[in-house]
């Protein structure tokens, strides 16, 4: 921090060798305003780990979470026959038998809502907790994980704090005005082929022979870094070809490396690139990774023939992600990794059975349904409710920015806490009073 | 898949063994070219600091191409430099590159660091809006326009985002309160922090654009900047403490520029020079180039003098002050340093390393295999594309980018801060220049790097000149034909294999990646 208490972008070096070497960063620069040190220590919560089940396009809370039989056909199409689960009184769609057996594990929010109905607004505010429109980019969940249970705050890994599987989500899931560092590390590559080609980690077609002659051979044509290898940069290049080979070559890259796991382990998982995307997110959990975003890209934005997607999609939904809890829950890990699940916003009740939707959904910000597990989240619940057609809230709205906050209070983050940022505005980690970002309170029914 | 056809065993013939006279500098002690060598060297004197030897013809054509165009030389311009004979072909090359289209990209980009040209937020100038102040900035730079008057534009100009470019100066910031405007005016011109001074002057400072109004017309995003019509004069303070009183109909904003550009005003001059210097050496006279106060000095201060001087008794002439300190031996020193103080480069007695930008290094990526790239801005809707032969340092708005961009530390442009620009190594960025299918693919399937195998294939130590040529901008020493000779015998890689592991450690080595 310079003395005027401005943020210097350059007071923020910390790279993952900072960490590595034991220096413990909480740096003064980290302080704004001499206010709240945003990173130091890193409090203990329940949590320690988030995978967020990232619903790209919003799926229908109706043929998800919320069914509403009742209401006629109309709005529930097909999908009429909801079942029990092992929780009495509560029923979900259908097509997800396997879910129906853990909802013991998970509790559900039937209430969530901010009147949203663009995507990419809709995934900043369900990301971020605030308003888009504004004059500054707030960083999504993941980036204030990693700025707060990442490299500043313990974590030791070689695998960077915030993972996405496997395509970025772009700018509404990022950094913000946070530095760049706390961007995701978006894996790239398809977990279900036979080798999942992790950008940069693994280049298929390179054998680890032809990887180990290459490094050697780097070393050797690098002839301006040898007669410069006093100099900080040359420096600094070279413990970054450690760290790099650390991952292609060492032990950490092999957290991708699927073939480590048995066959009936992936199966059940199911050999789909969300099933598989599961079981590598459970491995990075084992690992430490605090954040982990499954961007799921499964056609949930159902314009059209929302039924037909739905019977195509949610068995493979309830596949992988009913084995992520349960694995997580049989090894111990489902009390220390938070779950949670949800899209931009629902969809709209009633079908659109004409052409040319035949059957589709339109996006629906009034109401909308998550899930949550583990990590301190209590199970069996459900919270809130929508009305008789799911169209609205009828009980206890549940804002963003309230589950955001009851995700990080699990996680031991300080919602009051600055994050930093690079003109020195006074910015928290959830939106204060007066910031105009409607709340209506942490989710204590199920903490 | 073709086989290559030649043997690498042909090279080995060719690759005698000899001592390796550096490639990277002359030998012998730099002579002063100009006065800023002479100001430069006394100093060094003084400091008891060795000055590096004179650049080799190699490292200056690389690097000069690097500062001035953000672009790699090709293999024909670096083999046809190296082959010329005559005693100016620095200096020729200098003017040459200063006339290039390239040359104003480069420096558009870097002034549009500074002046925040973005269209999504957090500044909110609309995609047309920042087309058009990108448009004009380039080609202000592209005819030299007087800096004076660069600046006049800048800050007095009025009408429509749209129709008059300038104007967007006023919108291109987070807030746009007075004393918001009169902070961004002190760090683009005056090198200055405004916060950092007294309250009392930044006040006083903002009265000069307290009359700014922004309109909406019946254009959708079209903004009018005026000025708000006043009945009472204003009695206003300059910076150095000045009184001004400023008629109701009169611009206060003219008032504040004509104090500034006086070639006597001691913030204006000093500042691009100081600036260009920063640019061009990688460190300011004053450091940080745009934190310039009483209480962080320069590191030469009669050196600052001379710059200011010859910038403003030269009608601001921007050009000139590049074509007088790339023709220094000071600028053309050796990366190699002949001292061991750590403060060596500090003082300007060696060139220091400097990772490539991120838009340079795609750019050269992209030049050396013949690829492209896409670059896409998702918001606002319908979404913004540009062509696959897009070039990264002549993207018009900071809201275009792509993954590799922001990975590589390209600027925000939120501040205008210089330490917005990221161009510290980073884990990540190693990785993906070692092992991505982005980068391998680019290395082993471009269709320029694959045609320079096939077109050298019978003939080994031509593919290595060739290859060198490309992406170093040099001939290898016969120590590195014996590398790789060696390489090309024991590896797994055979063929035009080898030939791609070559450029691929090329491509990852100290010498591509930094400006040397």
């Amino acid at each position: 921090m310079s003395e005027n208490g401005k943020f210097d972008f350059r007071m923020l070096p910390l790279t993952r060798r900072d960490a590595l070497r034991g220096a413990m960063f909480v740096s003064a620069g980290l302080m704004l305003g001499g206010k709240l040190p945003a990173v130091a220590a890193p409090a203990a919560g329940k949590a320690k780990s988030v995978i967020q089940i990232w619903m790209w396009g919003g799926p229908a809370h109706l043929d998800t979470f919320d069914p509403k039989p009742e209401a006629g056909s109309d709005y529930c199409g097909p999908l009429d026959k909801p079942i029990e689960t092992n929780v009495s009184g509560i029923r979900i769609c259908e097509l997800l038998p396997l879910l129906a057996k853990q909802a013991d594990k998970y509790s559900l929010i039937r209430s969530m809502t901010h009147g949203v109905y663009a995507h990419e607004t809709a995934s900043y505010t369900v990301q971020t907790g605030r308003n888009s429109g504004g004059r500054d980019v707030y960083p999504s969940a993941g980036a204030v994980v990693s700025l707060f249970k990442g490299y500043g705050a313990g974590y030791k890994g070689l695998i960077p704090p915030y993972i996405v599987l496997t395509e970025p989500q772009g700018r509404f899931s990022e950094a913000g005005f946070l530095e760049s560092k706390y961007k995701p590390f978006a894996t790239g590559g398809d977990p279900a082929q036979a080798k999942f080609a992790v950008e940069g980690v693994v280049a298929p077609g390179v054998t680890e022979q032809r990887q180990k002659e290459r490094r050697a051979y780097l070393r050797q044509m690098d002839t301006l870094g040898r007669i410069l290898a006093g100099d900080k940069s040359v420096k600094a290049f070279n413990d970054t070809e450690e760290q790099a080979y650390e991952l292609i070559l060492g032990d950490a890259g092999k957290v991708f490396d699927l073939s480590q796991e048995k066959d009936d382990v992936r199966d059940r998982y199911g050999r789909t690139t969300f099933g598989q995307s599961c079981l590598v997110a459970r491995r990075l959990v084992e690992r430490g990774v605090p954040y982990i975003t499954i961007n799921y890209r499964g056609d949930w934005d159902t314009h059209k023939q929302n039924f037909q997607t739905m019977r195509r999609r949610l068995p493979e939904m309830d596949k992988g992600m009913s084995s992520l809890i349960q694995d997580l829950s049989d090894r111990g890990l489902l009390s220390s990794t938070i779950v949670w699940w949800n899209g931009e916003f629902g969809r709209s009740p009633k079908v659109m059975w004409e052409a040319p939707w035949n059957g589709g959904r339109n996006h629906w910000g009034a109401v909308f349904s998550a899930l949550v597990a583990g990590g301190g989240f209590k199970g069996g619940h459900v919270v809130g409710a929508s009305d008789e057609r799911g169209e609205e809230v009828k009980d206890r709205p549940v804002y963003p920015a309230d589950l955001l906050a009851s995700m990080y209070e699990l996680l031991g983050i300080d919602t009051e806490a600055r994050l930093p940022h690079p003109t020195g505005l006074d910015t928290r980690v959830i939106p204060l009073a007066g910031e105009g970002v409607k709340m209506a309170g942490r989710l204590k029914e199920i903490l | 898949m073709w086989k290559l056809l030649f043997s690498w065993v042909l090279l080995a013939a060719t690759a005698t063994a000899a001592g390796s006279p550096s490639v990277f500098e002359t030998p012998g002690a730099p002579a002063p070219r100009n006065h800023i060598d002479e100001l430069v060297f006394s100093h060094l004197k003084q400091l008891g600091i060795q000055p590096a030897g004179l650049s080799s013809d190699a490292v200056f054509l690389r690097r000069v191409y690097l500062d001035t165009t953000g672009t790699l030389p090709t293999a024909g311009e670096a083999s046809e430099f190296l082959a010329d004979a005559s005693a100016d072909k620095r200096a020729v090359l200098i003017d040459r590159l200063l006339e290039r289209p390239e040359f104003a990209d480069y420096q558009a980009m870097r002034w549009s660091d500074l002046l925040r040209v973005k269209a999504e937020f957090p500044i909110n100038l609309w995609p047309n809006a920042a087309q058009a102040y990108y448009h004009w900035l380039r080609n202000a730079i592209r005819e030299n326009l007087p800096y004076d008057e660069f600046a006049r534009h800048l800050l007095t100009d009025s009408g429509s985002n749209f129709r008059q470019p300038p104007v967007n100066f006023h919108r291109a910031m987070q807030n746009r309160q007075p004393q918001a405007i009169a902070q961004a005016v002190a760090l683009a011109f005056m090198g200055a922090r405004a916060d950092k001074w007294p309250k009392q002057r930044l006040a006083d400072m903002a009265q000069f654009f307290s009359r700014v109004q922004y309109k909406a017309t019946g254009e959708w995003k079209e903004e009018i900047v005026q000025l708000a019509p006043a009945t009472t004069p204003l009695a206003a303070t300059l910076p150095d403490g000045t009184a001004a009183r400023i008629a109701p109909e009169a611009d206060p904003r003219e008032a504040f520029a004509a104090w500034l550009i006086e070639p006597k005003n001691p913030w204006f001059a000093r500042a691009e020079a100081n600036r260009v210097w920063a640019w061009l050496l990688g460190r300011g006279i004053v450091e940080e180039p745009d934190d310039i106060r009483d209480d962080n000095p320069p590191e030469n201060p009669e050196l600052l003098a001379y710059l200011s001087q010859e910038l403003s008794g030269a009608k601001f002439d921007v050009r000139r002050l590049y074509r007088l300190i790339l023709n220094s031996s000071t600028y053309q020193l050796s990366p190699v340093p002949r001292d061991s103080n750590p403060d060596a480069a500090a003082h300007f007695a060696c060139y220091p390393l400097r990772r490539l930008d991120a838009e340079v290094l795609i750019d050269a990526l992209n030049q050396i295999t013949g690829t492209g790239e896409n670059y896409s801005s998702a918001i606002p809707e319908p979404y913004t594309w540009m062509p696959d032969d897009q070039r990264a340092i002549a993207l018009p708005d900071g809201s275009i980018t792509s993954s590799f961009l922001e990975l590589f530390g390209r600027p925000a442009r939120d501040t205008g801060l210089e330490a917005e620009r990221n161009n510290r190594i980073s884990d990540d960025q190693r990785l993906h220049m070692l092992n991505s299918s982005h980068v391998l693919n680019k290395i082993g399937q471009g269709p320029a790097m694959q045609a320079l195998i096939r077109a050298n294939a019978r003939n080994p130590r031509e593919l290595v000149n060739q290859l060198y040529l490309t992406i170093l901008s040099r001939y290898p020493s016969p120590e590195e034909l014996r590398t790789v000779t060696e390489h090309s015998r024991t590896a797994t890689a055979k063929g035009a294999a080898a030939a791609v592991d070559l450029a691929w450690a090329l491509i990852n080595s100290t010498e591509f990646l930094y400006r040397h």
